[in-house]
């Protein structure tokens, strides 16, 4: 389980643009790089993350080789109503790392 | 006789340089940084260094070797029991009559207390514990003991780094006290004051240690860089935090 940050309002009023940012640990190997022995270190970057808000996708972004490790992913929406955000990260291993967080609107 | 003049000069001339930086002219990497990184360091949910803090904070908590005892165990909340610790260290160890830099504090610790193995330098687990253990001393000022058992060894690590090394044939002090502010390649030299450790470079892509730092610089001058935990590397670590006594801690900071 990679370490994940993430941050934003826990309150929110109806109609409230809220900043979310996120940060995980991840190598994101460029597929590029050798080893000490010379051979080619595989790819393996985040290539997906979402966002979902009640179940609606709010935000998606495709990753590629040029991001940098630990990637910080920051974006907004328009919080509506109380609900739960899902965050969800896949990497070229098919390993997805999922997040829930909780948003209060009133 | 004739000799003698000369030998003055050349004690004078040591001195004057031995002064290194007045304390009023001292500056952290992170007044060099660009705004961007500096926003970044600023922004505890922008710097990856908390990814490491985070982790550093669960593994305070959690039960370690033959001892089945955790650092909570003993020291209690970190937020208490370790703040200005970070800032203290190199500090000397009667044990081993030598000082001891945090990160193998942290280890004789899991040795003598947890009867654990200990944690490989660099490795995530102990830059985690490391950084956690830093962050508690954030804007706290530098001020390692000034004990008298710890003497010889600054005194050692001065000497490390006013001593020219490797094919480029450089001293610290070079780069360092007589040329910071300018530039080497793209880069703007800095003090090497080391407020932020274990820092997050982005050269590096991940949080690393004031060793694995100091083997770095080793490595651009092209010496042979010192072991990790070599008495020789905690000795410059220990004069460069008596060299930025009173300088306020930033860990984890942000460097390019």
């Amino acid at each position: 389980m990679a370490r994940v940050l993430i941050n934003f309002p826990q309150r929110a009023k109806p109609g409230e643009v809220i900043e979310i940012k996120t940060l995980i640990q991840h190598s994101m190997e460029t597929g590029y790089r050798l080893d000490n022995k010379g051979t080619t270190i595989p790819r393996d970057i985040i290539n997906r993350f979402t966002c979902t808000y009640n179940g609606e996708e709010v935000f998606r972004a495709d990753l590629f080789p040029a991001i940098s490790a630990n990637p910080f992913i920051a974006f907004s929406t328009v919080a509506t109503v109380s609900g739960e955000l899902v965050f969800s990260w896949t990497d070229d291993r098919g390993q997805t790392q999922t997040e829930t967080r909780p948003l209060s609107v009133e | 006789m004739r000799v003698l003049p000369t030998a003055a000069l050349g004690l004078a001339a040591t001195t004057a340089l031995a002064a290194g930086i007045v304390p009023e002219e001292r500056r952290s990497g992170y007044d060099f940084a660009s705004p961007e990184i500096r926003a970044m360091q600023d922004d505890d949910t922008a710097n990856p260094g908390m990814l490491w803090v985070s982790q550093g904070e669960a593994l305070w908590a959690e039960r370690a070797g033959a001892a089945g005892r955790s650092c909570v165990d003993c020291h209690g909340d970190a937020r208490d029991s370790m703040k200005g610790v970070a800032a203290r260290y190199p500090a000397f160890d009667g044990s081993s009559a030598r000082p001891l830099d945090l990160e193998q504090r942290i280890n004789q610790c899991r040795s003598q207390h947890q009867n654990a193995a200990p944690l490989p330098w660099e490795s995530g687990d102990l830059l985690a514990l490391t950084a956690f253990v830093a962050q508690q001393s954030r804007g706290l000022p530098i001020a390692v003991a000034a004990d008298p058992e710890l003497a010889p060894f600054s005194a050692l690590g001065e000497k490390l780094f006013r001593q020219r090394e490797g094919q480029l044939n450089l001293s610290c002090n070079q780069c360092h006290d007589d040329n910071w502010g300018k530039r080497l390649a793209g880069n703007v030299i800095p003090q090497a004051h080391p407020t932020g450790y274990p820092v997050y470079r982005l050269e590096w892509q991940s949080l690393g240690s004031l060793q694995r730092r100091l083997r770095n610089c080793m490595t651009g001058v092209r010496a042979e860089p010192y072991d990790y935990g070599a008495p020789e590397a905690v000795a410059l670590e220990l004069y460069l935090m008596e060299r930025a006594r009173g300088m306020a801690m930033d860990s984890p900071a942000v460097r390019p």
